[in-house]
């Protein structure tokens, strides 16, 4: 038992009845961390300093604040893609190796600001292109439920973390499913936000009109406290909706009795592994015996949603990815003869596989010649893709399904197949060209692997989310279960 | 087209790794092939998911990064200006 398996919720008691300190908690982490790491690779880099600095402002606003903010003194982790002042920020890539953000991401600084204390930034693969963390430049990040298994990626360091209990809750991103595989590959819940839902200022761009950053943690409540301090509007970002985002606590406790979910007859047919088929047919069990409504329904676009992911995405990594150019930040190619050397030769050195082959891709879909048939019409898929979702939300209050087809794969296994990695997101990317919300929460396991439930809600419909996550939560009683060697 | 492609993007790659990644892309190419049988008649590009557009506010002037915080990871500046090799 460590203090690390608690909710926040109980942290937080404790902390207030001073059972213990913020330091304390703090410092467990970091030792968790220091000792269970080395062979799990969550962490890039702890923080141990900031850490503690954070952890005795939090001690003191406890003392002095009777209304200080939930995650006041909470041990929390930030994928590697979120700028944090400061401190190394690489995106897991080479061609950020050094770089130290002069500024906070948005999130970063609003965690910062409800008391939460840093203790590290979490590995994913390379500027967050990948399924299975194998892609990021400095490490391989496994799973803790089997160390000769992928954590899923792109925010697998995140979801790794918190599984093995060395952060409460992290931070990820999410642009086709890389909050919500991770999470379900490692047992925990994840959250991806309606897109505009939570700023990106500050969060290294991957493909900016799909990218959310969203919360990994061990509960449903705990997701929706780090939710709730990060989401609502911006005025650094102005892609954020300017909606209200409202006490999404309240949804945690109004079950789903009178619900209809909807289950996607294209999910349901995507090639399920027996063991994700069979948990994914309890879930429904369980919430239709606490009341909900389950209806079939079809989402006809599915089919053309992967083509366009893989059009609309690297197209935008072709443009965002420009600015890394080892000129104003990153190791660079001072040396170089001319300008043209030195920008080729730094991302020569500096991209990995997956990124070169994303930006070559995005490069050609946007070429002359070739943008109408590839680039507008993976726009115009994505309005079909987005019109499926509005109509069956006319229907039913949310989607379930499983959030992969399989539960965690080898390390490995993938690798030399681009296309199998980019398989692995088929029930996850669809939400993201939509930009609706969704979440994985752990219904259960296949041959000792966790399998997570995703539920889908409409646009700005967090709420929902978390209500039907919160009910299978407790109908599942997994959440609490801690992966052997991370359990003392 | 890799190395086309190579020079556009600045990518530099070698003779190669064009060799290694001209069937990769040929087969992620034919993958969003699948593009062309869907039928996009009469239907609109997305242009943002959330329905804004024109987002505007009124100029505010406000302190920003500091000349030597926008300068502090550049790896080679002079005189307050980034040094870049020559181009020729």
């Amino acid at each position: 038992m460590s203090l690390l398996d608690l909710s926040i919720s109980e942290l937080g008691r404790r902390l207030r009845a001073r059972e213990f300190s913020s330091v304390e908690l703090t410092q467990e982490a970091l030792g968790r961390a220091g000792a269970l790491d080395g062979n799990l690779g969550a962490f890039l880099r702890t923080t141990q300093e900031l850490a503690l600095e954070q952890a005795r402002a939090a001690d003191r606003r406890l003392v002095e604040e009777a209304d200080a903010p939930a995650l006041c003194g909470i041990p929390i982790g930030h994928k590697d893609v979120l700028c944090t002042r400061g401190v190394e920020t690489t995106a897991g890539s080479r061609i950020l190796e050094g770089y130290r953000p002069p500024y906070d991401a948005t999130v970063v600084a609003r965690l910062a600001r409800d008391g939460a204390v840093v203790v590290g930034k979490m590995n994913c693969d390379e500027f967050a292109m990948g399924s299975s963390n194998e892609n990021s430049a400095f490490q391989t990040t496994v799973n803790p439920w089997d160390a000769e298994r992928v954590p899923g990626g792109s925010s697998g360091g995140s979801a790794a973390a918190v599984a093995a209990r060395l952060a409460v809750a992290t931070l990820g991103t999410d642009t086709g499913g890389s909050v919500r595989l991770p999470a379900s590959f490692c047992g925990v819940v994840g959250v991806k936000p309606s897109y505009g839902r939570v700023s990106r200022y500050g969060v290294i761009a991957f493909a900016s009109s799909l990218d959310q950053v969203g919360p990994l943690a061990k509960t449903v409540e705990d997701a929706q406290l780090v939710l709730s301090s990060i989401a609502g509007p911006d005025a650094r970002d102005s892609t954020t909706s300017p909606a209200p985002v409202g006490d999404l606590s309240r949804a945690l406790h109004e079950g789903v009795r009178g619900l209809r979910l909807g289950i996607p007859r294209e999910y349901r047919e995507a090639g399920l592994e027996g063991g994700v088929r069979a948990v994914f047919e309890s879930a429904c069990r369980w919430l239709e015996a606490e009341g909900a409504e389950l209806v079939e329904v079809s989402l006809p676009s599915t089919e053309y949603a992967l083509a366009a992911y893989y059009v609309i995405a690297p197209a935008e990594v072709s443009s965002n990815l420009a600015r890394m150019d080892g000129i104003r930040f990153g190791p660079g190619e001072p040396a170089a003869p001319s300008l043209l050397e030195a920008y080729e030769l730094a991302r020569n050195r500096g991209f990995g596989p997956e990124v070169r082959r994303r930006v070559a891709l995005g490069t050609f879909v946007l070429s002359s010649g070739y943008y109408d048939a590839y680039y507008l019409r993976a726009q115009k898929v994505r309005t079909l893709v987005a019109q499926d979702f509005s109509r069956v939300f006319e229907r039913v209050d949310a989607l379930i399904s499983p959030t992969a087809p399989t539960p965690a794969f080898r390390l490995g296994e993938r690798t030399q197949d681009p296309l199998a990695m980019y398989a692995t997101d088929a029930l996850t990317l669809p939400a993201n060209l939509a930009g609706i919300s969704g979440l994985s929460v752990p219904v259960g396991f296949s041959s000792g692997l966790p399998v997570g439930l995703q539920v889908l809600g409409p646009y700005l419909g967090e709420a929902v989310c978390l209500k039907v996550g919160a009910a299978v939560e407790r109908a599942a009683d997994v959440w609490h279960r801690v992966p052997a060697g991370f359990d003392g | 087209m890799v190395a086309h492609l190579s020079r556009l993007a600045r990518l530099g790659l070698t003779d190669e790794e064009m060799e290694v990644i001209l069937p990769q892309l040929r087969a992620i190419l034919a993958a969003v092939d699948r593009l062309q049988e869907a039928d996009v008649s009469g239907v609109d590009a997305t242009a943002q998911v959330g329905g804004l557009y024109d987002v505007m506010r009124e100029d505010q002037v406000e302190p920003g990064l500091t000349s030597q915080e926008a300068l502090s990871n550049a790896p080679s500046h002079e005189a307050g200006l980034l040094r870049v090799p020559a181009i020729q």
